[in-house]
């Protein structure tokens, strides 16, 4: 698949923390008509779509139902991905890898502020006969695996803080981002315990948000945009669902997925080989698990090289320029999409304050949550 | 779809199996999925490892009652530490999972893929049709508290004005898709009713009777595809997924003439396309159209191109559509004998054809030695067309 799927297209209506004043399907529509126009196409040229939703985020069952209209895809095949971005995006760009589609949209978005209890609703994503029944939250799951990360890898409380400090202090240069702050270690070591040694500092606040992406064969995106992105490499796992069967320690969706994204891509030394990335960061401890399962440093050594700043936007490998979850807002099985979004302007140096230079390959990882072990890896580039 | 078709990497069904359709209280969606798995790499002479991805088809979480049910199931249904994908599109998922592992496999990324469907409603009390009160649109619908069985009477009314068709032509479909049933050994329902029988049971929402709606079910069922090289070592008889099309409608469903499943025409027009059909009537031998209310089947056929607008009942009446007839419909006991639940019961119908073009029907099996299979599905609200076309 490497070389033959392109982005062309992206559009973000939002994000914000609260959005009274437009619904799910009015943010949609904003979003698509950006990313129609940034693609230059009309929705009579699109082959196909793919949106990404869970009912019960949504409230309503059967979401797919309200898919086609905002999007301006009615009649046309459409069909909506019960999971994370990067699987919509495996979805989207699989399709085009046939041969039979030459563009596609993929759209996703999160509506959390009309959510009364979204912890709730995670909850109840719990195994119904041996975890549900025990009655504590799917959050607390964050608090035993971060306790088990810090045990196994030494990483240390002021590491994950730094996490924290870091990408909210990213966001402030980012303009969509909502909960940009220049904080410092001990606000975060300050704030309450969530679930010990999980500080509520530590855990993203969510936002709302629409995202919408076009996607083309490699045929229509040379022959019709400046600056098409390419995936070079994409894959995605679902570890162990069970809680009792996984590795609290490490996060071997993520190594799974790096392995086959990586193999796709042709790369053998992914620090070497990736500029920057956007690495899921729902809880502090998370984005260091992830680094370490990416291969991006060696295991047991993301906590330190943060603290060096060895992932700051002036580091070496500058991880979450955009603020990530903690500093842009957790748009929960969107997340990812925008940091495919974020992604992309960069590599087309198109990303305002936030710009990197002299890059040409990034890296999005995302991650569906508790209490999934669900996650991606996509590997884009701006040279075919 | 605006390429070629030609040169499309040729995907192949290699394996099938699926769980006795009930009420299976006593048994979680994982092990329901992991029945039909089991069953369907035994068939193919398949191991887990060979599977290198896997498709999920499950329809609202609120049946299971378990937020993001596709985790849930994965390692039941042999998905552990692969790629997995859980599209959905309502009632038309059991169909379009196949879509699904098909490009997931034509894609190239993929030789061997597991598609596993699986939906448990009797979780759901004190009714299943309760999930379905959060269907309807927020705003404009669900203060109005509509359930699918009145939105389907309505549909079923406009088909019969539109054509002049009576209860009495339509309630056959019952008759011989519970009677399929008896043969088939997973099914739910199958009996032996006459079309007064039909007429003279309870009325749910007029003109809809109990005996012209699918019993609500827990199972699961299962189909291996694989790629061409993998198909011809594994099986001499792959049976190929020659053509797919799906269409969504718009959510607006008030504002559409109901009489006439377009969305169903525009997915069949496509899928027949990539498979080469011409001329849908004489080309398909055998077709498994979408039946959880006894009018849907003929208002499918007739979606699928296989019968003039307002014909179905006619050419059911003529015998086209028995399991002996020129174009056998539902030879399975379709939804309304062998049981309704909801994705199972549409990748069940995939399983059918597979079994029939392989000759391995037993009871069931049409005569003729049948070449090209259609399967249909439909769903979410009265909106979307998902088509598959298969050929031994």
């Amino acid at each position: 698949m490497r070389g033959q799927v392109a982005i062309i297209g992206v559009g973000v209506e939002g994000l914000s923390r609260l959005s009274p004043e437009q619904s799910y399907r009015e943010m949609i529509h904003a979003a698509a008509v950006r990313a129609y126009t940034d693609a230059g196409i009309e929705p009579a040229d699109i082959d196909s779509v793919v949106t990404v939703a869970e009912d019960l985020f949504e409230g309503v069952s059967i979401f797919d139902e309200y898919t086609p209209d905002q999007l301006g895809a009615v009649l046309k095949p459409i069909h909506t991905i019960a999971g994370d971005s990067l699987q919509g995006l495996g979805a989207a760009a699989l399709q085009i890898a046939t041969g039979a589609f030459d563009i596609i949209v993929l759209e996703g978005h999160s509506k959390a502020s009309n959510i009364s209890d979204t912890g709730a609703v995670e909850d109840y994503a719990l195994d119904p006969v041996w975890n549900r029944q025990l009655r504590f939250p799917a959050e607390a799951i964050a608090g035993l695996e971060m306790q088990r990360f810090l045990h196994d890898s030494g990483t240390i409380a002021e590491d994950c803080a730094e996490v924290v400090v870091n990408n909210r202090l990213n966001a402030l240069d980012n303009p969509r981002a909502t909960y940009g702050a220049s904080l410092t270690i001990d606000d975060v070591l300050g704030s309450p315990t969530e679930y010990a040694p999980l500080r509520r500092a530590e855990i993203a606040g969510a936002a709302d948000g629409a995202i919408v992406l076009v996607l083309a064969s490699a045929d229509v995106a040379r022959a019709s945009h400046r600056h098409p992105i390419w995936i070079e490499g994409l894959s995605w796992s679902t570890d162990h669902p069970g809680l009792e069967e996984r590795d609290f320690g490490r996060a071997a969706y993520c190594e799974q997925a790096a392995a086959r994204a990586y193999r796709m891509a042709g790369i053998d030394s992914p620090a070497a080989a990736i500029d920057f990335a956007e690495v899921d960061d729902r809880f502090a401890y998370k984005q260091l698990m992830h680094l370490e399962a990416l291969g991006l440093c060696e295991p047991g050594e993301a906590g330190a090289m943060m603290s060096r700043g060895h992932f700051s936007r002036g580091g070496t490998l500058p991880v979450n320029v955009s603020g990530g979850n903690l500093g842009a807002g957790y748009l929960f099985d969107a997340a990812g999409l925008y940091r495919v979004v974020e992604v992309v302007e960069q590599l087309r140096y198109d990303a305002g304050r936030h710009q990197l230079d002299d890059i040409e390959r990034g890296l999005v990882q995302s991650w569906r949550g508790v209490p999934t072990s669900t996650g991606g890896v996509a590997v884009l580039s701006n040279t075919v | 779809m605006t390429v070629a078709k030609t040169g499309l990497r040729k995907v192949a069904a290699v394996g099938a199996g699926m769980t006795k359709f009930m009420r299976r209280a006593l048994e979680t969606p994982k092990e329901l999925s992991y029945g039909a798995a089991s069953m369907a790499l035994k068939s193919a002479g398949l191991r887990r490892g060979d599977i290198d991805c896997c498709v999920l088809g499950t329809a609202p979480d609120a049946f299971d009652g378990i937020h993001m049910n596709g985790e849930y199931l994965t390692d039941g249904a042999g998905g552990l530490g692969l790629p997995t994908l859980r599209g959905y599109v309502g009632g038309g998922t059991g169909v379009f999972s196949v879509i699904q592992g098909w490009y997931m496999v034509a894609s190239g990324m993929f030789d061997v893929c597991m598609v596993v469907c699986e939906e448990k409603m009797s979780p759901c009390q004190p009714h299943p049709q309760a999930a379905f009160l959060t269907i309807f649109d927020h705003t404009t619908e669900r203060p109005l508290k509509p359930n699918l069985l009145w939105i389907f009477a309505l549909e079923m009314n406009r088909y019969m004005n539109a054509y002049g068709i009576s209860k009495r032509d339509i309630a056959p479909v019952a008759v011989k898709n519970k009677g399929n049933a008896l043969d088939h050994p997973c099914a739910q329902l199958g009996a032996k009713i006459t079309v007064d029988d039909v007429l003279e049971s309870e009325v749910m929402a007029w003109p809809v009777n109990r005996l012209d709606v699918s019993p609500t079910s827990d199972g699961a069922a299962a189909i291996i595809l694989a790629a061409e090289g993998v198909a011809r070592r594994v099986t001499d008889k792959p049976v190929w997924v020659d053509g797919v099309g799906w269409a969504l409608d718009t959510a607006y469903w008030a504002t559409r003439d109901l009489a006439y499943p377009r969305y169903v025409e525009t997915a069949a027009r496509a899928a027949y396309e990539m498979a080469g059909i011409r001329e849908p009537k004489k080309e398909v031998d055998i077709v498994e159209p979408y039946d959880p209310f006894t009018y849907k089947e003929l208002h499918h056929l007739e979606g699928l191109l296989l019968a003039d607008r307002g014909e179905a009942p006619q050419l059911l009446a003529d015998g086209v559509f028995d399991r002996d007839g020129r174009m056998p419909s539902c030879p399975s006991g379709g939804l309304l004998g062998v049981g309704n639940p909801i994705a199972a019961a549409g990748l069940m119908k995939l399983c059918e054809l597979f079994w029939q073009l392989r000759e391995e029907a037993g009871d069931r099996q049409v005569p003729g030695a049948p070449r090209t299979g259609v399967a249909q599905a439909w769903g979410d609200l009265m909106q979307v067309g998902t088509v598959v076309v298969m050929r031994r």
